[in-house]
């Protein structure tokens, strides 16, 4: 479990944060730029010191300002991976990997050199200087790097932020490997909503300096604070699934959820793979009598439990489908058309090629 | 030294080069102490302190040789005590010409280091410090290492600009032949000698050789380990 409850007033600016999460698993902080996501994991690391709170990771206080309780960074074992890699440009890959390794011998191992080497496949850059590396691969020696310190607890601040889409794409899968092969629980700092998608476990939202809302992934996906956040055209529930089928030559796969199945789109996974999809809400068609012909292919069968107005002019209506909740978004027009209340039974059309894209498989094979 | 032969200008050359050597070697690591205390500290009178590090830049040489004379001079106060605990002895010695060519080139070095540390990015220093380095650890292992080119830098040049110090030398240490007489004092007494002028005209083309040879050994130096420092 990790406990962090502080306060810091900058002119400005002012943090007030209060969120426990449970360890192992991945945290992601999430929120706008400004939100305040930097300065708490800052906080966190102990490069920054509260004006007042505590943090406890585990059995362990790391701060308390009650008790005069400040660990110093340097004996926190809190790995951090930085926006900006900050690889040291004096030494080579090796120097950089083993400069925490070094530092951290009375600490009991977490991980060994050739394992992270092996993990984040960095055996062919060992010799190179940092200025020789890609944006993605210095990303990955930074991540190793941090690994080696053998940390209980490793923040990742925008790792991925300063990289382009194929970059990211050189990072992405060895930080699933990370959350699927090791215990060290990892703080996940975004704004990129699809990046939490597929890799966290619970989600701390930031607004303004504040928590305005935590939990795991899906019921924080339904909540109104974080529609807000990442507005409209990235609203939707967040479900979890088992593969059941796959047909690779077509690359779907039918996803056994709660009670019912889905057909998604999606490749490379194996039956029996856990999966985590995001519904988006405006791609959920309603239907209040079942419908014939079309190419749409999923019509569940639901019950409309909440309506409600969107900040865009729009609605949207909260589903129960065999017992898991699904968002749609349609226009007050359509509502209207529908005559739709809570209670009343609808089909929500999902076409499968529309999940493309927003299924994330989880730890392989678990 | 009586085996070498012995001419004006390689006992010029020979003390010249002593005298920076010693002077440089005295003072760059209190240089580095006091480049970290102008960029990092932050205390009461801090600008004062500046100026005070800087004043030899501004001052006539003559004037900073005075105040070493009254100083450490054989009845001065640092010198008296010098001289009675440690048998050390200042003025009108080669030592003595290392003082006076350390103060007045200090705020060079001092200069080329701050300049360094302002440069390097404490980012890295918070990234060692997350990785479990203390305070002197991240100095040792990081802070100075990417310091490494303006403290070449500023040896070599002090270096280079040691070996012409006249002012301060003269009036502190005064124009022995063989333990004070350097390179520029050599220079000077050759043109206040009614013969001296083919002599003056080759200490003067020595002077010269030198300060462009150790100004293009700086930018060499500096340029070759900043690509080791991966820059």
């Amino acid at each position: 479990m990790l406990q962090v409850s502080v306060v810091r007033k900058r002119p400005g600016f002012s943090l007030d944060a209060t969120f426990a999460a449970p360890t192992p698993g991945v945290i992601a902080l999430f929120g706008r730029s400004g939100s305040g996501k930097t300065t708490l994991v800052n906080i966190i690391s102990g490069l920054s010191a509260p004006d007042a709170g505590d943090i406890r990771l585990d059995e362990d206080v790391l701060t308390d300002t009650g008790a005069s309780i400040a660990v110093p960074v340097e004996r926190r074992r809190i790995g951090y991976v930085f926006q900006d890699a900050r690889l040291f440009p004096h030494l080579n890959v090796t120097g950089n990997l083993r400069y925490g390794e070094k530092r951290a011998r009375a600490a009991p191992q977490v991980i060994g050199f050739d394992e992270v080497v092996t993990l984040l496949g960095l055996a062919q850059f060992l010799q190179r200087r940092p200025r020789e590396l890609s944006g993605g691969e210095r990303q990955r020696v930074a991540l190793g790097r941090a690994l080696l310190s053998q940390p209980r607890l490793l923040l990742l601040d925008e790792p991925l932020a300063s990289l382009d889409l194929a970059r990211r794409e050189e990072v992405l899968p060895y930080l699933e490997a990370l959350r699927d092969h090791l215990a060290i629980p990892l703080v996940y700092v975004s704004h990129q909503f699809d990046e939490v998608l597929r890799l966290a476990t619970h989600i701390v939202l930031l607004e303004a300096g504040r928590v305005v809302a935590q939990g795991p992934v899906n019921e924080v996906s339904l909540r109104p604070e974080l529609q807000s956040i990442v507005g409209p055209d990235l609203v939707g529930a967040v479900l979890e699934g088992v593969v059941t089928r796959l047909d690779a030559a077509n690359g779907s796969a039918d996803l056994a959820v709660g009670r019912g199945t889905l057909q998604v789109s999606l490749r490379d996974v194996p039956v029996g793979s856990r999966v985590r999809l995001q519904l988006l809400a405006r791609d959920v068609i309603l239907a209040t009598q079942p419908v014939q012909g079309l190419s749409v292919r999923n019509a569940l069968a639901s019950t409309v439990t909440a309506i409600s107005n969107d900040d865009y002019g729009a609605v949207l209506v909260r589903l129960d489908v065999g017992g898991e909740t699904v968002l749609a978004r349609i226009t007050q027009d359509a509502l209207q058309a529908l005559k739709l209340r809570p209670g009343d039974a609808v089909w929500a059309l999902v076409k499968a090629v529309s999940t493309r894209g927003h299924a994330f498989r989880l730890a392989s094979g678990a | 030294m009586n085996d070498v032969p012995s001419s004006a200008e390689l006992d010029a050359l020979r003390l010249s080069l002593e005298v920076a050597v010693r002077s440089v070697g005295f003072s760059l690591p209190l240089a580095v102490l006091v480049a970290w205390i102008l960029t990092r500290a932050r205390f009461p009178g801090r600008i004062l302190f500046d100026a005070f590090v800087h004043l030899p830049l501004v001052l006539p040489p003559v004037a900073v040789g005075y105040v070493l004379l009254i100083l450490f001079g054989a009845r001065g106060p640092i010198g008296a005590w010098l001289r009675s605990h440690f048998g050390i002895e200042l003025a009108f010695t080669t030592a003595g010409a290392a003082l006076a060519t350390a103060v007045m080139t200090f705020p060079l070095m001092v200069r080329a280091i701050r300049l360094s540390l302002e440069n390097v990015d404490r980012g890295l220093e918070e990234a060692a410090r997350t990785l479990g380095a203390a305070a002197v650890d991240r100095f040792v292992s990081i802070t100075l290492p990417l310091m490494l080119p303006g403290i070449l830098a500023g040896a070599v040049t002090a270096l280079a600009a040691g070996l012409g110090e006249f002012g301060a030398v003269i009036t502190f240490a005064a124009n022995v032949p063989g333990v004070t007489r350097t390179l520029p004092l050599a220079l000077y007494t050759a043109m206040q000698s009614p013969t001296g002028d083919a002599l003056a005209l080759r200490l003067a083309v020595l002077s010269f050789g030198l300060g462009l040879l150790g100004l293009l050994a700086s930018e060499l130096l500096v340029r070759r380990v900043r690509r080791l420092l991966g820059r």
